[in-house]
């Protein structure tokens, strides 16, 4: 239905108006350009404009080896740095036909579990201060810095860690990790309830959230929107059940699924796969495996044979894939990013038609976009 | 709007309120820099600096350029001079443009005779771009003033500078 | 008259102004401090000692920068309604009694024209926001004006309550009904209002409104729409637009210290004098930055739903509830 159309439709006056999201804009997180077409108080479209960030991180993998694309992965979604490494390194590996030791496969379920809390944190803190609340954010971030300070320990980084490498990771974790990553999940669970009190339960919060900006299932299977989205639309898919890589099948744990579909459906998937990282990061630490951390005879400059691979993995922000090309030499002919953002910023346009703009920002900020990962 | 809606809702508004009040009273997690600071964790990743070789009293880094093919950013610039009669080259310059890294550790895990780590400088300020177009000799001579540099090579053809991005050279040197 | 009048009116208009200027520009350096103890940081502590001196350091900013009146916008209007938003703070508290002598004009209906000059503080954003010549300064504006309208209705229903059961609307007199011990302020007279607590909160939820206070600013917290009514006022400005919603929620928080909570009165019955009446007044001030603190915004129609559809019929059947208690009683 063409812009046109759907203005003449229904509206007040029938004059509209073209508002500017700019690329700077508190609300939109990131560079992200979003042109509203609007009649007075209500959008009648919204076209997305992205590519502000992007940094060709596709074309860098042309000109690196396979070792020297590594700390990029980290750089497409900075917030779910780990989960990107992950499916980089591990495709690389099953390419290289190189066996991971069982240590290093628990230590980066943990990593990239602690890193998905972080990252729903962040998105947490973030969404709430675009609905005007200031205070949770700063909680959040309490939060997290526990988080980035373990890692901080054994990476060296806080936010975008070169942590693993082909055949296991660059060094183990001490004693240290593993008592305070204990005492994180002991500190975390008492805090999720501080937050469904001051938050989740508030009434101000719930008639902001429930009923805004519903997308139904169809919808998110037409633009291939993936994680907490579909999961908040009723769809149980999450790739760490659907394709599982690494040691995930050994750990018991849920997938959040909630079926309206709306603002707080996702809200809720989200809060809930906290609770189920936790839940992951325990078992991890409590069957911990001893041994190496890394594979043996990893050679010093890797080849691959030739051919194309994908993997897939499920990120904070939804299903993240990356599809390899190999012609045999020791750089990638193609890397290939499938990032879910992306994808779940492409429902936007449909799923903000007719909605007010505080609405729409509601419905954006419930999307958890980082545009980085947009952009790549 | 029903009566219990508003009751519920109301309470839910009190007991929020009751959070942020317990929250007043509890002591700030801040650390007030620049008065207090942290302490780096040991592996923390700062710009990578030389290490100093006691016994010989020089940097044990042997110039072998093995970090300079390694590092994804073309930051690192390194030369070294063999010295009559000795096995080793010895490096005589050792430059690192901080401005492009990124912390990666290809470097350091490239070398194989331990001669780079990270440092846990992360107090860096500066007011123009040459403040991180790091010397890292000088700086390992301000640590060490026993340190004797080595003098350069004297200058030959210097061949183009060739960016490291594997053998096929795709996309290759200028 | 005898020199004494017009040298007494004097020192009340400098006191006047001293307590507005002061609360204006010290409640910013409380909010700022309040929220971070919320948020578990210390809040401004650079300048000065503890942060004081930041207000002086703000102000000393907006001063030095440059008064812009937009092209095309009406330059009287623009310029004239940061000082129609300021001069209602002033002039309502010209009646509020401080303590049983501090009261600059003891009038008979001094609760009418509190209220009356605080609709000048509507009428004043209005004018800002038409005369910036934005298009979303306008939109924000006429945002505002349906709020503040929609929430003036149940204050003065609230209010109109209170009268009823003092049965004056001399601010003085009201307060001086309540003297005794905590239990005989209006907030505890059930006996004539079963539902007075309840009053209290809606004028209490009205005031937040009323002054655009979160999680009632939509209409100038708004990130989405820029600045709301005062984009386009730069510099001092915006500073006196600041200053004036700070002081009117002094003014709101004293206006309910008296109605409500005994002016001046001790709660102890003995020693009553102006240190009750600022304890109580920033203890309301507290509740504010406590609530802005904890909330997030409001959604618009959701404002206007709460006062039309939830606080008017409510203050409305306190009222019936209050007329027909009194005449039972």
């Amino acid at each position: 239905m063409s812009a046109n159309a759907y203005i003449a439709a229904d509206s007040g006056t029938g004059e509209t108006f073209v508002l500017n999201l700019g690329p700077q804009h508190p609300a939109t997180h990131g560079v992200l350009r979003v042109k509203l077409t609007m009649d007075g108080e209500y959008i009648r479209r919204a076209e997305p404009v992205c590519g502000y960030i992007h940094r060709m991180h596709e074309k860098m993998g042309e000109n690196r080896t396979w070792a020297q694309f590594l700390p990029n992965t980290s750089r497409i979604d900075y917030l779910s740095a780990m989960a990107y490494t992950q499916a980089y390194v591990a495709r690389v590996e099953r390419a290289a036909r190189l066996a991971v030791p069982p240590r290093a496969e628990y230590i980066r379920v943990i990593t990239c579990e602690l890193n998905r809390i972080s990252s729903h944190l962040v998105w947490f803190g973030a969404f709430l201060l675009d609905l005007g609340g200031f205070t949770p954010l700063l909680y959040a971030f309490d939060d997290r810095e526990k988080i980035l300070d373990l890692l901080e320990a054994i990476t060296g980084s806080r936010l975008t860690y070169c942590y693993y490498r082909f055949g296991g990771l660059c060094n183990d974790v001490d004693k240290d990790f593993i008592e305070g990553s204990r005492a994180f999940v002991a500190h975390m669970r008492p805090r999720l309830e501080l937050y469904r009190k001051l938050v989740t339960d508030n009434i101000i919060l719930r008639k902001r959230l429930e009923g805004i900006g519903p997308i139904s299932a169809q919808m998110c299977r037409r633009y291939g929107a993936t994680g907490p989205v579909i999961r908040g639309s009723g769809v149980a898919y999450d790739v760490r059940k659907v394709e599982p890589y690494s040691a995930y099948p050994e750990f018991d744990f849920d997938i959040p699924v909630f079926k309206e579909g709306d603002c707080m459906a996702r809200y809720l998937v989200r809060m809930e796969e906290i609770r189920q990282s936790l839940r992951i990061v325990e078992q991890a630490l409590d069957r911990l495996p001893e041994g190496p951390v890394m594979a043996e005879k990893v050679p010093r400059t890797l080849k691959i044979p030739p051919g194309d691979y994908c993997f897939a993995v499920e990120a904070a922000r939804g299903r993240f894939a990356v599809r390899l090309v190999s012609d045999g030499t020791d750089t990638p002919y193609r890397v290939k990013l499938r990032t879910p953002s992306f994808s779940n910023l492409s429902l936007f346009e449909e799923a903000s038609r007719d909605m007010m703009l505080p609405d729409a920002l509601a419905l954006m900020g419930s999307l958890d976009l980082v545009i980085p990962d947009i952009d790549r | 709007m029903k009566l219990k809606e508003v009751a519920t809702g109301f309470a839910s508004l009190l007991v929020g309120l009751r959070v942020t009040l317990a929250q007043f009273f509890k002591p700030g997690v801040t650390v007030h820099y620049p008065h207090e600071s942290l302490k780096m964790p040991p592996r923390y990743r700062g710009h990578i600096e030389l290490v100093f070789d006691e016994e010989t009293g020089k940097p044990a880094c042997i110039a072998c350029k093995l970090c300079e093919k390694a590092c994804p950013s073309d930051c690192i610039a390194v030369e070294g001079v063999k010295p009559e009669g000795k096995g080793r080259k010895v490096v005589t310059e050792y430059r690192l443009d901080f401005t492009k890294c990124s912390l990666c550790a290809a470097c350091v895990e490239a070398c194989k005779s331990e001669a780079i780590r990270f440092s846990r400088e992360y107090n860096l300020a500066g007011r123009s771009k040459e403040d991180f177009l790091m010397d890292l000799l000088a700086r390992l001579e301000v640590e060490h003033p026993q340190l004797q540099r080595e003098k350069p090579a004297p200058p030959a053809e210097k061949p183009e500078a060739k960016h490291h991005r594997g053998e096929t050279g795709k996309e290759a040197a200028a | 008259m005898s020199l004494a009048e017009p040298i007494r009116l004097l020192l009340f208009l400098a006191g006047i102004l001293g307590f507005v200027a002061l609360n204006a520009a010290y409640l910013v350096w409380v909010e700022r401090k309040g929220a971070g103890r919320f948020q578990r940081r210390p809040g401004p502590t650079e300048v000065g000692y503890a942060g004081l001196l930041q207000p002086l350091a703000d102000g000393l900013k907006l001063l030095s920068k440059q008064l812009i009146v937009p092209p095309g916008a009406d330059g009287v209007l623009f310029r004239l309604a940061p000082l129609m938003v300021m001069a209602p703070a002033m002039m309502c508290l010209a009646v509020i009694p401080f303590s049983e002598t501090l009261v600059a004009r003891d009038l008979n209906v001094g609760l009418v024209m509190v209220f009356a000059f605080g609709s000048i503080n509507v009428l004043a954003l209005l004018l800002g926001g038409w005369a910036s010549r934005n298009k979303y300064a306008i939109i924000s504006a006429a945002r505002v004006v349906s709020q503040d309208v929609a929430y003036e209705i149940p204050m003065l229903l609230a209010v109109i309550t209170v009268m009823m059961v003092t049965g004056t609307l001399n601010l003085g007199e009201i307060v001086q009904q309540q003297e005794g011990g905590c239990w005989r302020w209006n907030l505890f007279r059930l006996e004539a209002n079963p539902l007075m607590p309840v009053t209290f909160l809606i004028f209490y939820i009205c005031m937040l409104a009323e002054t655009n206070r979160a999680p009632f600013d939509m209409a100038e917290a708004e990130s989405e729409l820029v600045a709301g009514a005062f984009t386009e006022y730069a510099g001092m400005g915006f500073g006196v637009f600041f200053m004036a919603e700070y002081a009117n929620i002094a003014v709101g928080c004293c206006l309910a210290a008296v109605l409500f909570l005994g002016g001046w009165q001790s709660p102890i019955g003995v020693f009553p004098g102006l240190f009750w009446f600022l304890l109580k007044v920033y203890l309301l001030v507290f509740s504010v930055i406590w609530v802005r603190w904890t909330f997030p915004r409001t959604q618009f129609y959701g404002l206007l739903n709460l006062s039309w559809k939830i606080l008017i019929p409510l203050s409305l059947f306190t009222l019936v509830l209050t007329s027909a208690a009194m005449k039972v009683w």
